[in-house]
């Protein structure tokens, strides 16, 4: 019972004055960004987190969670309202929140998508304070091999399950570990990737360079291209007698609510998985189980339920690993990752037993930040559509403004300002030919965990690779890590052979 | 699209290309390839990493190109334009725009650049009354100093607007 009262301690904690500020503030800007089209968690967090070197680190750590709640409610938002997904993680609610919403049940629909969230997000954060513990202490005896395997796991993810071009995967990912590279060799201290000589890449490049690049300026340049169309809006009527009856109707979509919880923290806990594929799982699932499938895709409401019960979820089994084993789940929790390295902490098992005053309070404001994004959520939908009328031309500039201002704030070097255009602008042109770019982000930041990791490893061991298959805990990882990289590889040889057979 | 993809692959090569030889590039005077070797009793060299890593971003290229020979990716298929009228135009206005924002930041520091960047876009991209530009332009820079300059204690750069500043830094700083 030790962990309720550390949890209830965090809990309290949530409720000095700043840390309660910090969670509104960052649970309404966070529903902003999901809620308008381009712009998911990660843009947010990624172009916010040089604004919190104002406050202490847990402080700006329960911010970034803040926003990245928000942003999974608020993603609904404009799936049901504007028939686009907000962010990439509620493609999945569009399915049927449109529907319902040309069918004159918008309400119904944002009600329901509240609701199923919070469901969601309570369900993954008491899954999420039972696990954690008990892995962190598991994860205490890992020694550079078995973390290494364990980053190994993280990019077979990416490949076998990503579902995007391998080659492409592949290679985003080994371009994010040799950026991280660049700069002082920690081990030799020897200058290394010192591009053209030029002298600013002798500190190295911050991982938020890339992030603000690709998230901040190569996003936004994508989703001015794509979105050329005028959209249409459907008003959603809002009053506080039909706000209950719709929560009341939302009773019947249980089912949705706790399949995408479920499935939902489960996926999300893969690192490379998220709660994009999770949302979507969750609404496959629920359809198939469902007594009449044809409902679905015309307006049922299990089918919001369940897609934003599963990306609350989703979002919350990401940070599992990202605290426990310092493993992030998602991009976004790559970038949170990021931030405790800028903050000083080290992320990984020992967070739990060195820094109880950070981990306990960002568990407590997981609970408080899933309530109040309820509140906020459901007393400010009205706001919420009318800001969605604010034309993309004038909040892109604003983003811009912001990407560089944060860019130039992170690491106060020009140089680093212009790699993050030039980041930027590739990130652009890169995304057109569908190379993902989440694998190289994630990977900037694993890069300096990873390689001293398996520079230790190979010492231990005089050389030999074996190390990573002989020990107890590494080796099966490392084997799942294999198989998963070789899945597809497979999958391709077995549909070769069935082929020819046939 | 398909020409595209495959010039992009070739480009991503030569960077693979290079990263290799950077990585056996010793800074400190030993002969090329030395660092990428495992050293006796010192484990891999510090060119070891980026050095198998680029040269698995190089075979990734080799096996992209094989795929646009065999058609097998949904880029080396599609008949649509890389980047069409609006695309390249959109390129230019914005990314031509932010280009000059950051450029500008070297003659009027970030606070005369942002202004500029935000009138130029609401009001001549965005084709907005020039009252709203006018009032973002101004009201972004306001904030931006009070949270950076003020707030953070992170000074922005000014460039040669910085003697407008001095009063502020009396009053704030």
């Amino acid at each position: 019972m030790e962990v309720l009262s550390l949890l209830l301690d965090g809990i309290i904690a949530c409720f000095e004055p700043l840390n309660l500020a910090l969670i509104f503030v960052g649970v309404t800007v966070g529903l902003f960004i999901g809620a308008m089209p381009g712009l998911g968690s990660v843009n947010g967090v990624a172009i916010l987190l040089p604004a919190t070197f104002l406050v202490p680190p847990t402080s700006a750590m329960i911010f970034l969670a803040a926003i990245y709640y928000g942003a999974m409610y608020g993603g609904a938002i404009s799936s049901i309202t504007l028939g686009i997904p907000g962010a990439s993680t509620a493609v999945a609610t569009t399915f049927d929140g449109r529907p319902l919403a040309l069918k004159g049940r918008a309400d119904q629909a944002l009600v329901t998508a509240a609701i199923a969230s919070f469901v969601g997000g309570s369900v993954a954060n008491i899954l999420f304070t039972g696990f954690a513990p008990p892995l962190a202490a598991v994860a205490l005896s890992f020694g550079p091999p078995e973390i290494f395997a364990l980053m190994l796991l993280a990019f077979a993810t990416f490949v076998g399950l990503g579902g995007d071009d391998i080659p492409k995967t592949i290679l985003s990912i080994c371009l994010g570990l040799v950026l991280s590279a660049v700069g002082f060799d920690v081990i030799s201290g020897e200058p290394r990737l010192i591009f053209f000589d030029i002298t600013g890449f002798m500190h190295g490049i911050n991982f938020l360079v890339l992030a603000i690049g690709v998230y901040g300026i190569g996003e936004m340049l994508w989703t001015i291209n794509s979105t050329r169309d005028e959209i249409t809006m459907t008003d959603a009527e809002i009053t506080v007698s039909r706000v209950m009856a719709a929560a009341k109707n939302t009773l019947g979509a249980w089912r949705g609510t706790t399949i995408g919880a479920a499935l939902g923290f489960f996926v999300g806990i893969l690192p490379a998985a998220g709660a994009t594929p999770g949302s979507l799982m969750a609404y496959g699932v629920t359809k198939m189980t469902a007594k009449h499938p044809q409902e679905y895709g015309k307006g049922s409401i299990n089918g919001v339920a369940a897609p934003e019960a599963a990306n609350n979820s989703a979002s919350t089994g990401a940070m599992l690993p990202m605290v426990t084993l310092g493993i992030p789940g998602s991009p976004t929790t790559a970038v949170l990752l990021g931030g405790m390295v800028i903050w000083g902490l080290t992320p990984g098992p020992r967070l739990f037993t060195d820094q109880p005053d950070f981990v306990w309070p960002l568990v407590g404001s997981f609970y408080v930040s899933n309530l109040i994004a309820l509140v906020v959520n459901l007393c400010f939908i009205p706001l919420f559509l009318w800001m969605l009328r604010m034309p993309f031309t004038i909040l892109a500039p604003i983003i811009f403004t912001l990407s560089i201002v944060g860019g130039y704030a992170a690491t106060q070097d020009m140089h680093d300002v212009w790699l993050m255009l030039i980041f930027g602008l590739a990130a652009f042109l890169l995304r057109i030919l569908d190379y993902p770019l989440a694998p190289a982000v994630l990977a900037i930041v694993l890069g300096p965990i990873a390689e001293p990791t398996l520079r230790q490893s190979l010492l231990l061991s005089d050389g030999d690779p074996m190390i990573f298959l002989n020990r107890p805990i590494a080796g099966p990882i490392t084997v799942v890590a294999l198989i998963l990289i070789f899945l597809p590889a497979l999958k391709f040889g077995w549909d070769r052979m069935r082929q020819k057979s046939a | 699209m398909r020409i595209a993809e495959l010039v992009t692959a070739i480009v991503l090569a030569i960077l693979s290309i290079y990263f290799m030889w950077k990585s056996g590039t010793s800074s400190w005077g030993d002969g090329w390839g030395e660092s990428i070797r495992y050293l006796e009793g010192e484990g891999p060299g510090s060119g070891f990493w980026p050095f198998y890593l680029s040269a698995v971003m190089l075979l990734c290229c080799v096996w992209i190109t094989v795929n646009w020979v065999r058609r097998a990716s949904p880029p080396s298929r599609s008949i649509e334009k890389y980047l069409d009228a609006y695309g390249i135009v959109m390129l230019i206005k914005v990314g031509g725009g932010v280009t000059a924002f950051i450029g500008l930041i070297h003659f009027i520091g970030m606070y005369g650049a942002m202004t500029v960047f935000l009138i130029y876009y609401i009001y001549f991209l965005g084709k907005h009354s020039l009252v709203t530009a006018l009032s973002i332009a101004f009201a972004t820079p306001v904030v931006t100093f009070f949270f950076f300059d003020v707030a953070m204690r992170i000074v922005l750069p000014k460039g040669y607007l910085e003697p407008l500043f001095i009063p502020l830094y009396d009053i704030f700083l």
